[in-house]
């Protein structure tokens, strides 16, 4: 039995831990040395047995070998006539795979887990028992629903970890929800995300009515056989797929989830909304990669609603005071970076910016949540500052990770930013798919959020930890560093934001294209369409000349710094916040419309959900008045008829028995008349018998 | 010539007559004497076959006819002084005591 | 003259069939009672002489001696002795009653007559010679009556006798002043 076969344990492991934590711990209420050993043994082993497997696998099985463990049949249907007529078999097995791009998966979402678990213990070790048993249980869950998510084998399983992981995203994100504004903020994450459920059933449902299979290894292979064939399917599918994207990802528009998302704890905000669940549609764009390859118009989507999101959030980030809120803002703009890659081909680039967010931005939430903690639940910047002596750890972690985010070279954000952008920027030279103009403009908003990233987040920095304390004197008597079980994993993430991205230079720049890992390590995925042409990877590699491309590089560094410089003028030194101060009285409007998020909430409110909620009354109102009133009207009805029949059984039916009665006095009065007393008429009634008897007499002696 | 078809026409045209003075009369005596010509058509009858048949029998019961005719003429006369006597009058439909 | 000869039985006897026919209607007719009776003793005495044309004399006797002597007697006494209630200036008829009367009468009238002719009759004439027989042998009407009453129908002779007692005895009941005036049940005073 090798560790590959294992690898429907790697989620069974947390979902372990989690049924132990949320039915024995939390109702026993356990000790906390308790709920620590099981949920941390639950996420520990699946680390753990997770890069086991990938390493067994790539030894033995090899990188182009997708390895599948088939546990049984799921759903049984029977035979479906599919689109090209034929019967399709609905067969659907609970089975999980491990190639590339899942393997990549497991090996970060495991290990930033883990990672997270131990920061929670120290983070939530103030909590209740009970509530501290119900939060690891519910980690738990949502560890198995992501390794569900990635670990899946057909559209299908991937859907049950998909929903999974909204579910857990709205149980932890309510995790304090005796606060009203936090249960709205995690019914709000739901329903939003449920919004990008049903764009993602109906893929499933087209897939299916397409290609007769949900199983990755079966319609993959036939879509990149016949593309021509499949081509307007594979819009659909994929335009249909990207929906679930948006919502699971917080793309425009329906990324209004996730700022509020940061009601929840800390440690939540960086596993879920920074590292794994946020991913998930990115994972699955790039799982799809042959249908989007199929499709330019699929992929210009895909690739305008990355662009634009990466630079509308980074707008509203640049004037936020919540630091949550402003890495929140940050992780929409990154993910709208990571569907820029996607949109214009550069599945790899994609990808790798996904595990290089992963370890920075984590770190940075984690790094957040230290400062928190040590400000006592503050989360206004403007009442922080100078931090950098009290919390030097939790600083240079900060620091670190905030380089890599904007895009510096060496540390790990660099370098996938630059090759999305770059990937933009060649898509844009070579007219990919006809849409050179379209994929031009979205290298130029990708190089002018690069701009902004750094330098929001550079405000963030110097806001935080430079400068004087802005919080009072006695909330600076309670500024101490964290925990080791905090600091411990900030720092393990720091490393990897700072070497992280080696594992993706972009070796050809110097004549080695051997020398980048990841597109090596992730080539088996990107599978070879039919002829060539029209698929992203496939597109000419020399529509940009190397010494433009370096000249990119430096562009994109040059800006990065530009970004900088521009933070450090505005809110370093002696003239720190009274610069931006200025700008914003002189652009009062601007200032308002970034710091109210574009009003995007209220727009919403004031249109989709007014809306709904006027129609549900309208169709309260029908309810009550149509469908009420017929019923009453039956009830009326019913009244009425039962009137009239009794009108009629008085009329009608005591009207014949009366009418018998009648009868009888009629007739009686009659026959009185026979008996008078009166003998002649007695002698004529005498007549008339004789006469009726001799008749009857001679008719019966006639016959 | 004259055969027993004549006189019982004769008979049944009798019958038929007093029939109906008896019922039709309001004088009570006249109805009495409308019986009486009833009993005459019956002897009639009795007489007319009594010849025909060669039967004595036929005037033997002629004979009983006539003496209950008889007896009963003196009931009905004896019924009229009595009614006279009570409702001093022979109309027969002012003698009823039954009500309606 | 010939044929007055040779058809006299039917001429006599169509002309006192007319007449009977006549004198009835007048009894069924006639307003005064008086008339009435007159008018049957008319009808008796034509009966009495149809008797005669079948060889019953002695029935005819008795017809004439009893009906036309007795029976029109008590009814003219009766008639008399009441004072002759007449009925008034009304009706002589029950107007109500009349017509569907004589459409009884009629009507039965028809139908014995039907049964009377979906019968047989007796022809022949041969009786003459057997009513004045006894045994065979002739001893005139009256005796041959007397014997068969006194021989073969003692018995309704005895209770007819007893009737006509009876009768006597009613008649007498009935003509007592107190009962007919105090009604039944009532002290009788002689």
């Amino acid at each position: 039995m090798k560790l590959y076969d294992l690898i429907w344990l790697i989620p069974i492991l947390p979902l372990l831990g989690a049924i132990f934590n949320g039915l024995v711990s939390n109702r026993l209420g356990l000790s906390k040395s308790v709920t620590n050993a099981v949920a941390l043994l639950g996420s520990g082993l699946a680390w753990l047995l997770g890069w086991g497997a990938i390493v067994q696998w790539v030894l033995d099985l090899g990188i182009h070998h997708t390895h599948v463990v088939r546990l049984f049949s799921w759903i049984q249907g029977g035979s479906l006539r599919i689109l090209d007529g034929s019967l399709a078999e609905v067969d659907i097995s609970a089975s999980f795979q491990l190639d590339a791009v899942s393997a990549l998966m497991v090996f970060f979402v495991t290990f930033v887990g883990f990672l997270i678990h131990v920061y929670s213990v120290g983070y939530m070790h103030d909590e209740s028992d009970r509530a501290y048993a119900r939060y690891f249980s519910y980690l738990n869950l949502f560890m198995f629903s992501m390794l569900v998510l990635v670990l899946g084998s057909n559209l299908a399983v991937l859907f049950v970890g998909w929903e999974g992981v909204g579910l857990c995203s709205y149980l932890l994100i309510g995790f304090y929800f005796e606060k009203d504004w936090c249960a709205a903020a995690g019914m709000k994450a739901f329903i939003v995300n449920r919004i990008g459920d049903w764009g993602f059933l109906l893929a499933i449902f087209a897939t299916f009515m397409v290609f007769g299979t949900l199983e990755f290894t079966e319609f993959f292979p036939m879509a990149a056989a016949h593309p021509e064939h499949f081509a307007s399917a594979a819009t659909v599918i994929g335009l249909l797929l990207f929906v679930g994207a948006i919502g699971k990802s917080a793309q425009i528009p329906l990324y209004v989830w996730l700022p509020d998302a940061m009601a929840g704890p800390t440690p939540v905000s960086a596993l879920i909304h920074a590292a794994t669940m946020v991913t998930a549609g990115v994972y699955m764009v790039v799982r799809c990669n042959v249908i989007y390859r199929l499709s330019p118009t699929a992929m210009l989507v895909v690739a305008i609603v990355g662009g634009i999101t990466a630079i509308f959030a980074a707008t509203i980030g640049l004037v936020q005071n919540d630091i949550k809120k402003v890495l929140a803002y940050s992780t929409v703009s990154q993910l709208g970076y990571m569907f820029l890659g996607a949109g214009v081909g550069a599945f790899v680039a994609a990808i790798f910016h996904v595990l290089t967010h992963a370890f920075f931005k984590a770190c940075l939430f984690l790094g957040s949540g230290s400062v928190i903690h040590a400000c006592g639940g503050e989360q206004d910047i403007r009442k922080m500052g100078g931090l950098k002596k009290y919390m030097p750890t939790t600083y240079w972690t900060f620091l670190v990770a905030t380089l890599a985010i904007s895009g510096i070279p060496i540390f790990a954000g660099f370098f996938s930013k630059d090759e999305i952008l770059f990937k933009a920027f060649e898509a844009g030279a070579s007219d990919l798919n006809h849409f050179g103009s379209a994929y031009y403009t979205l290298w130029v908003l990708g190089m002018v959020g690069a701009v902004l990233t750094a330098f929001y987040m550079f405000r963030l920095v110097f806001m935080t930890f430079h400068g004087e304390f802005r919080g009072g004197e006695e909330a600076e008597h309670h500024l101490h560093e964290s925990p080791w079980t905090m600091t411990m994993p900030l720092v393990v993430l720091g490393v990897l934001s700072i070497f992280g991205g080696l594992v993706g230079i972009p070796g050809k720049l110097f004549h080695h294209p051997e020398w980048n890992l990841i597109e090596r390590f992730l080539e088996p995925i990107i599978l070879p369409i039919g002829h060539a042409a029209e698929g992203g990877h496939d597109v000419s590699h020399h529509a940009v000349s190397l010494g433009m491309e370096w000249g990119l590089v430096f562009l994109s560094v040059g800006v990065a710094i530009f970004g900088i410089w521009l933070a450090y003028r505005f809110y370093m030194g002696v003239e720190a916040l009274v610069r931006p101060q200025r700008l914003a009285e002189r652009f009062p409007l601007a200032h308002k419309l970034l710091l109210n998020k574009y009003w995007m909430d209220e727009i919403y409110d004031a249109t989709v959900i007014s809306g709904t909620v006027k129609g549900s009354r309208g169709l309260w109102e029908f309810d009550a008045r149509v469908v009420d009133g017929a019923v009453n009207g039956t009830a009326l009805t019913t009244v009425g008829s039962s009137f009239m029949s009794g009108i009629f059984d008085l009329r009608v039916v005591d009207g014949a028995v009366n009418l018998i009665a009648t009868c009888y006095d009629v007739a009686s009065r009659w026959f009185r008349k026979l008996q008078v007393g009166f003998a002649q008429g007695y002698a004529m009634v005498m007549v008339f018998g004789a006469a009726i008897l001799l008749a009857v007499y001679y008719l019966f002696k006639l016959n | 010539m004259i055969g027993a078809t004549h006189y019982v026409a004769l008979s049944l045209i009798l019958l038929c007559i007093g029939l109906v003075g008896l019922m039709v009369r309001r004088n009570f005596i006249t109805v009495l004497m409308s019986l009486e010509l009833m009993f005459n058509a019956v002897n009639i009858n009795l007489i007319a076959f009594s010849f025909r048949l060669g039967d004595l029998a036929g005037q033997v019961l002629a004979i009983f006819v006539i003496t209950i005719a008889a007896a009963e003429a003196a009931i009905g006369l004896g019924l009229i002084i009595a009614l006279v006597r009570l409702k001093d009058t022979v109309a027969l439909e002012e003698a009823d005591e039954m009500g309606g | 003259m010939d044929f007055l000869i040779a058809n006299f039985g039917a001429i006599l006897f169509y002309v006192v069939a007319v007449i009977t026919v006549a004198a009835a209607v007048g009894v069924v007719t006639l307003r005064n009672p008086v008339h009435a009776a007159v008018s049957l003793l008319l009808a008796f005495v034509m009966v009495a002489v149809l008797f005669i044309m079948n060889h019953a004399e002695f029935l005819a006797a008795v017809q004439v001696l009893v009906y036309a002597g007795g029976i029109m007697v008590l009814y003219l006494f009766v008639i008399m002795l009441v004072k002759i209630r007449d009925i008034g200036p009304g009706k002589v008829f029950l107007s109500g009653i009349a017509p569907l009367a004589v459409l009884g009468g009629v009507v039965l009238g028809c139908l014995i007559a039907i049964g009377i002719l979906l019968g047989s009759m007796a022809a022949g004439d041969g009786g003459a010679a057997a009513m004045t027989a006894i045994d065979g042998e002739t001893v005139g009407n009256t005796e041959a009556v007397g014997w068969l009453l006194y021989m073969k129908y003692l018995v309704p002779f005895e209770i007819v006798s007893v009737v006509l007692l009876v009768a006597m005895i009613g008649a007498i009941v009935f003509g007592r002043r107190d009962v007919a005036l105090a009604g039944a049940g009532e002290e009788v005073e002689p």
